[in-house]
């Protein structure tokens, strides 16, 4: 069956006649967030009209219904990503599960001079929480080499990684230059020297099969947002012997067995160990429903539309001297970008006045700037929902936009 | 005196306050008073300067990473507050600032400021035509 992409359209209320600027939105952000289509709004909204109860407290009938839910919800991301339904820990997003990694596992266990291995285009998610476990810890970190392409190598690795390296932490691609790591090979160059591989799949997830088992991943962390699912929810996966070694994040109702005066606790087994609090209820029925969107699509699917999208977009804009693009190998969906002599925020407010949704700035990845040699560039990334027709638009626009102050003086 | 200003000649004065800002550049001496001031939105990452004396802003300049907008109104704003009193000054920003909010306005005192006045049709840049503004107000704040 031929990819559909104008009846995908036809379920995002967001994509129906919506406009900005006066102009019908072209929307090409989609590595901050996606666009959610009408059957999880529905589900999300189930929540509040139908089911309304919290979970794990299976006294009456309708808090049964929830648990079978958040526990259905496991199981399909299980299957979504290949791991155990007992390896799925909710979070609200990637940040936290990043910072429970850190926090709840490498402020545990890291040691003085023992080494975190980070790459230079980590986002701020995956650099920060180090920085403060290293101030805690005396661990270090080391930043582990791009290539002029912008992947991470296993030769850069290998170079790169010592004996007390305990953990490695890296984005399947990063948000910047959109390249496709070769997670697995990297996995097996951390376990040789006994480190642990935490993932970043923030990217990945949403655009590409992911395998925790087979790629052996220890820590894998990703957000439902990003993949036409609800804000504020997101999933930490961990192997069971590491969910069991790790201390929670964060404590209190819900994640305990039992708990005495003087200071000892029985904590519950993970998942439910690290998910003190009430659950964000709605957004994992969304989420739930979000990852049966996309199975019903088809991740390689959507992986080989966003490649046949951006290899459209760079060959349109090649020939134009005044286009620099950071990453033309992109195979992800992502196309970095500036033009010549313009700020990339201007740009972007240009691209605003033209119904053009792009992002500007550093990306949340700033310790990127010495290789990119620049302070902020353009970047449109797309997703299951874009179009040849928004690419044309776009193309358009950076082509012949005219003068950057046309943003304020042509209406 | 309110200027009469066309649309093109607010493009080009942004224009050569953006590729050529005199007031961009490090203070002289170090009696200047500083507010650094970075936007979340926007990649602008400034330090203001200015020097008071007797009551009176003496000198002003600024220096730092900034996008069009945020250089053009930032040197705008410099060359308008040098020589003017404190209150003078103070009552300058703020009539920029009900400008650029779309509120009424003194549009007498505002000079090639008035270049900014269709910044509401872009409001994810307002922080950038107000981030130098923004700065001087904190500096004169406290000064009568």
């Amino acid at each position: 069956m031929s990819y559909d992409v104008l009846k995908i359209r036809q379920q995002f209320p967001m994509l129906k006649n919506k406009l900005m600027q006066g102009k019908p939105l072209v929307y090409l952000d989609n590595c901050s967030t996606t666009f959610k289509p009408q059957c999880v709004i529905d589900a999300i909204d189930s929540y509040y009209q139908d089911l309304t109860a919290n979970s794990h407290r299976g006294d009456y009938d309708l808090l049964y219904h929830m648990d079978c839910l958040v526990a259905e919800t496991r199981q399909t991301i299980a299957r979504f990503v290949n791991c155990e339904a007992d390896e799925v820990v909710f979070t609200s997003g990637t940040t936290m599960s990043l910072n429970q990694i850190a926090f709840g596992y490498g402020f545990k266990y890291l040691k003085k001079n023992d080494e975190i291995l980070l790459s230079e285009e980590e986002h701020a998610s995956n650099v920060l929480p180090w920085f403060k476990v290293c101030e805690l810890t005396g661990a270090i970190i080391k930043y582990i080499p791009l290539t002029k392409d912008g992947l991470i190598t296993a030769d850069n690795l290998t170079k790169t990684i010592s004996p007390n390296t305990k953990i490695v932490s890296l984005a399947h691609v990063g948000n910047v230059l959109g390249n496709i790591n070769d997670i697995q090979t990297l996995t097996n160059i951390a376990h040789a020297y006994g480190a642990i591989m935490s993932v970043d799949g923030a990217q990945s997830v949403p655009h590409l099969k992911t395998n925790f088992k087979e790629w052996n991943l220890d820590f894998l962390s990703f957000s439902a947002h990003k993949m036409c699912g609800p804000t504020g929810i997101g999933c930490l996966i961990g192997k069971k012997d590491l969910l069991n070694k790790m201390d929670p994040l964060i404590s209190g109702g819900g994640n305990n067995v039992d708990f005495f005066k003087n200071g000892t606790v029985e904590f519950l087994e993970p998942p439910a160990k690290f998910e003190a609090g009430t659950l964000n209820l709605s957004g994992i029925i969304g989420f739930k429903k979000a990852v049966e969107f996309i199975e019903s699509i088809g991740v390689e699917n959507i992986h080989e539309h966003d490649k046949m999208l951006i290899n459209y977009a760079i060959t349109k804009l090649e020939n134009h001297q005044d286009i620099i693009m950071y990453n033309k190998s992109s195979q992800n969906g992502i196309l970095t970008f500036n033009r010549k002599g313009v700020f990339a925020q201007d740009e972007a407010t240009l691209l605003n006045s033209k119904g053009i949704a792009v992002r500007s700035g550093q990306h949340c990845a700033k310790i990127l700037d010495d290789y990119l040699g620049c302070q902020a560039t353009v970047r449109m990334s797309t997703y299951l929902y874009t179009t040849k027709e928004d690419i044309d638009i776009f193309v358009d626009a950076l082509i012949n936009g005219g003068d950057i102050l046309d943003a304020y003086f042509s209406h | 005196m309110p200027i009469f200003l066309t649309n093109d000649m607010m493009r080009q004065i942004i224009m050569d306050h953006y590729a050529n800002p005199l007031n961009k550049h490090q203070p002289t001496s170090d009696k200047f008073e500083k507010v650094h001031m970075h936007s979340d939105n926007c990649i602008d990452d400034l330090d203001i300067f200015l020097l008071v004396e007797n009551g009176v802003v003496t000198d002003a300049c600024f220096d730092g990473v900034a996008c069009t907008i945020s250089t053009a109104s930032t040197d705008i704003m410099c060359d308008l507050l040098k020589g003017k009193t404190i209150e003078e000054a103070k009552y300058i920003i703020t009539q920029y600032h009900h400008m650029i909010h779309e509120e009424s306005f003194d549009d007498t005192v505002l000079e090639e400021a008035l270049v900014f006045i269709n910044t509401s049709k872009q409001a994810a840049r307002v922080r950038c035509a107000t981030i130098g503004w923004s700065a001087a107000e904190q500096i004169l704040k406290e000064k009568k």
